[in-house]
C-alpha cells in the first residue's frame, strides 16, 4: 500500500485522536481520586492509632502505668491491671508459636520438597488454606466440644504424675491455656505455613542443586542448605504468625477460661488481653470501658510492633534473596 | 590406558567408579529416612484437625438443618425450637455494606499503588501500612469503630458493624487488586497509550478489564475473611434477636450467635449452634472456591 492511500485510509478513519478536554478533566478527576485513596490508607491507620489513644486518655490520666503491673480486676473500687492479661497474651502465643510454627514449617517444607506429587502437592496445599478460612468462632465451639474433652484425661494424667513440674501444676477442669494453645496453634498453622513456603520456593535451584550434587541426602540438603537459605523469610513467618496468635480473639475468649491469674501452669485458665476485650466489654459500665480501653491501647501497640518487625523482616529478605539470585 | 602407558606413566591408582546407590543401612540415610516419615507424620497430623472440625460440623450441625431455621428467630433460654434467619440477614447485610465501602476504596488506591504512582513514597507507605493492617486484631477494628461511630451515633448500630468489617477488608482488597493489575501485559498499556488514551482511559479501557479475575478474587478472599469474624461485631453491632429494623439498629449475625450460644448451657442452643457454624462454614468455603475459580490463570 502507498504511503499516500495509507494516510488517507487513516485520514478517513481516525480511530487515534488527541484527547478531548472532557478526557483531560475526567482523567485529572480520577488520578487525584486514587491519589485520596492511596492517602486514605494512611490517615485510617493515623486516626485509629488517635482514636483508640484518645479513647484511652483518661484512663492512662487515672493509672498511669501501674495499669501495666497490677493483677486486680475489681469494677467496684476502680483498680484496674492487666499484668495477668499481658502475661496471658504472651505466653499462650509464644506457646502456640512453638507448636504451630514447628507444623507450619513441617507443612512448608513436606509441600515444597516433593514428598508428594503434584497435583496431590495441590490438593494438601488447598486442605491447609481450608484451614486458614474457618472463622475463629466456629474453632472455639469445636475447642470446647472437641479438644477439652480429648485433652482432659491427657492433662490430668500429667498433673497426677508430673505435679510437681510447675507446667502441669493444675488440673485441667474445662477451659484453659492447654486447648487454647493448641487451638491458636491450629489457627497460625496456615499462616506460619503459607509465608515459609513462599520463603522456600524462593530458594534458587542451583542451591539445591550444588547440595544434592555434593552428595548430601534428602534431608541434608533442606535441614543444612535450604532451610539456612530460606530462613530470613521463615523467621519472618514465624514473626507474622506471632502477631497473628497475638490479635486472636474469639477461640480465646471461648476456650482460655477468663480467669485473672498468673500461672505457669498449662492447664490453668488465664486471659488475654484481647479475650479481657471480648468478654469484659458487653456489659461494661462507664469506668471499666475507660479502663479496656487503656487495655486495648496496649494491645494495639503491643501488635504493631510485633507485626512491623515481621513485615520489615520479610521484605528485607526478599530484597536480599531476589537481589543475590 | 594400554599397559605400553601404564609402564611409563607414575603409578596412579585405578579409577575409583563412586557407587551412587545409598544403602539404606548407611547411617546419613538411614538418618534421611526416619526424618521423612517424621515429616509425613508431620503433615497428617496437621489435616487432622481441619477434617475433625468438617466432621463435627456435618454431623452436629446437619442433624439439625432444616428450613424453618432460615425463618425463625433465634429461640430464649428455655425454649425449643428457633432458628436463626435473622442472624443470617444481619451476617449478609453487613457483609454487604463491607463490601460496599471497602471495595470502591480498595480499587482506587490499587490503581494508584499499581498504576500511577509504584515507587512514590506515597505508594511505599500505603502498601506498608496495608499490610500492616491486615494483621490488624479484628477486635481491635471493632474497638475503633466504636470509639468513632457508636459513640457518635449514640447508638450499637448494624452500620457501624459493616464499618468495622470493611476496615478489616480493606487491606486484603488493596493488596490483592494491586498484584492482579500489576499483572496485566506492558505491552497492551503500551498500546493504549500509543493510541491516544489518556491515562485514566487506559486504565478503564486496559488495566481494569484486564486485570478483573485477580481483582475479584481478592475482593471475594475479603468477603470470607470478613463474613466469619464476629470481634469486631462485639463492640459495634452487638446483637438482637429480632429482625433487622433499620441499620441505626444492633443486628444478629451468625458469628455472635454461635458466641453467645456456645456458652449457654441449654442442648437447643448448643444444636443451633453447630448449625449456625455449618452455614457459617459452608458460606466462608463457597467464596474461598468461588475465589479461586473466578481467579485461575487463562492466559
Amino acid at each position: 500500500m502507498s504511503a499516500h492511500r495509507l494516510a488517507s485510509a487513516v485520514a478517513t478513519a481516525s480511530i487515534t485522536q488527541p484527547p478531548s478536554s472532557l478526557d483531560y478533566f475526567v482523567d485529572r478527576g480520577f488520578r487525584s481520586l486514587t491519589v485520596i485513596a492511596a492517602v486514605l490508607i494512611i490517615l485510617l491507620v493515623g486516626y485509629i492509632l488517635w482514636q483508640i489513644g484518645g479513647q484511652a486518655a483518661p484512663a492512662i490520666a487515672e493509672y498511669h502505668l501501674g495499669f501495666l503491673t497490677s493483677t486486680t480486676w475489681d469494677v467496684q473500687q476502680a483498680r484496674f491491671g492487666i499484668l495477668p492479661e499481658i502475661w496471658g497474651t504472651l505466653y499462650s502465643s509464644l506457646l502456640a508459636l512453638l507448636i504451630g510454627g514447628f507444623f507450619g514449617l513441617g507443612v512448608a517444607i513436606f509441600l515444597t520438597q516433593e514428598f508428594l506429587p503434584a497435583k496431590l502437592a495441590v490438593v494438601f496445599r488447598t486442605i491447609i488454606e481450608m484451614l486458614a478460612a474457618i472463622p475463629s468462632v466456629v474453632f472455639g465451639l469445636w475447642g470446647i466440644f472437641v479438644v477439652i474433652p480429648a485433652i482432659r484425661p491427657i492433662a490430668n494424667w500429667l498433673h497426677d504424675v508430673l505435679g510437681w513440674v510447675p507446667f502441669f501444676a493444675t488440673s485441667l477442669s474445662g477451659p484453659g491455656l492447654a486447648p487454647a494453645t493448641l487451638v491458636l496453634a491450629i489457627m497460625i498453622l496456615p499462616t506460619v505455613a503459607a509465608i515459609s513456603q513462599d520463603a522456600l520456593h524462593l530458594v534458587p535451584f542451583r542451591t539445591k542443586e550444588a547440595a544434592y550434587g555434593m552428595g548430601a541426602t534428602r534431608w541434608e540438603a533442606i535441614l543444612k542448605v535450604i532451610v539456612p537459605t530460606a530462613a530470613g523469610g521463615i523467621f519472618s513467618a514465624m514473626v507474622l504468625g506471632f502477631g497473628r496468635a497475638l490479635g486472636e480473639t474469639m477461640a480465646l475468649a471461648m476456650l482460655i477460661g477468663n480467669s485473672n491469674q498468673i500461672s505457669l501452669s498449662l492447664f490453668s485458665p488465664a486471659q488475654t488481653l484481647a479475650s479481657l476485650l471480648a468478654s469484659h466489654f458487653p456489659e461494661a459500665g462507664q469506668v471499666e470501658v475507660q479502663a479496656l480501653m487503656y487495655a486495648a491501647l496496649v494491645l494495639l501497640a503491643i501488635t504493631l510492633v510485633v507485626n512491623i518487625a515481621g513485615i520489615g523482616i520479610l521484605t528485607v529478605t526478599q530484597r536480599k534473596i531476589s537481589g543475590k539470585s | 590406558m594400554n599397559k605400553a602407558n601404564l609402564a611409563t606413566a607414575p603409578a596412579t591408582p585405578a579409577p575409583i567408579i563412586p557407587n551412587l546407590k545409598r544403602s539404606i543401612a548407611d547411617r546419613r540415610a538411614l538418618r534421611s529416612t526416619l526424618l521423612s516419615g517424621c515429616c509425613w507424620i508431620v503433615a497428617l497430623i496437621a489435616s487432622i484437625p481441619l477434617f475433625s472440625v468438617l466432621y463435627m460440623l456435618i454431623v452436629k450441625g446437619g442433624a439439625r438443618l432444616s428450613l424453618e431455621l432460615f425463618n425463625e428467630l433465634p429461640p430464649a433460654g428455655f425454649e425449643l425450637g428457633g432458628g436463626f434467619g435473622n442472624a443470617i440477614v444481619g451476617t449478609l447485610v453487613m457483609v454487604g455494606i463491607a463490601a460496599l465501602i471497602s471495595i470502591p476504596i480498595g480499587i482506587l488506591a490499587a490503581v494508584y499503588l499499581a498504576e500511577l504512582g509504584p515507587e512514590s513514597r506515597l505508594a511505599q507507605w500505603s502498601r506498608f501500612l496495608s499490610k500492616v493492617l491486615t494483621g490488624f486484631p479484628s477486635i481491635l477494628a471493632g474497638v475503633f469503630v466504636y470509639a468513632t461511630l457508636v459513640l457518635a451515633m449514640g447508638t450499637y448500630s448494624a452500620l457501624a458493624g459493616g464499618v468495622a468489617l470493611a476496615v478489616l477488608m480493606l487491606p486484603t482488597v488493596i493488596l490483592t487488586a494491586e498484584e492482579a493489575m500489576k499483572m496485566v501485559p506492558r505491552k497492551m498499556k503500551d498500546a493504549a497509550m500509543g493510541l491516544g488514551c489518556t491515562r485514566t482511559q487506559m486504565i478503564w479501557k486496559v488495566v481494569l478489564p484486564t486485570g478483573l479475575p485477580g481483582i475479584l478474587t481478592g475482593v471475594i478472599l475479603g468477603i470470607a475473611r470478613v463474613a466469619g469474624e464476629s470481634a469486631p461485631l462485639l463492640f459495634t453491632a452487638l446483637f438482637s434477636n429480632y429482625w433487622l429494623n433499620g441499620l441505626r439498629e444492633p443486628t444478629a449475625s451468625l458469628s455472635i450467635l454461635i458466641y453467645n450460644f456456645s456458652s449457654m448451657p441449654f442442648e437447643n442452643q448448643i444444636e443451633l449452634a453447630w448449625t449456625a457454624s455449618l452455614v457459617l462454614v459452608i458460606m466462608v468455603l463457597v467464596f474461598n472456591i468461588l475465589s479461586r475459580l473466578i481467579g485461575r490463570p487463562r492466559i
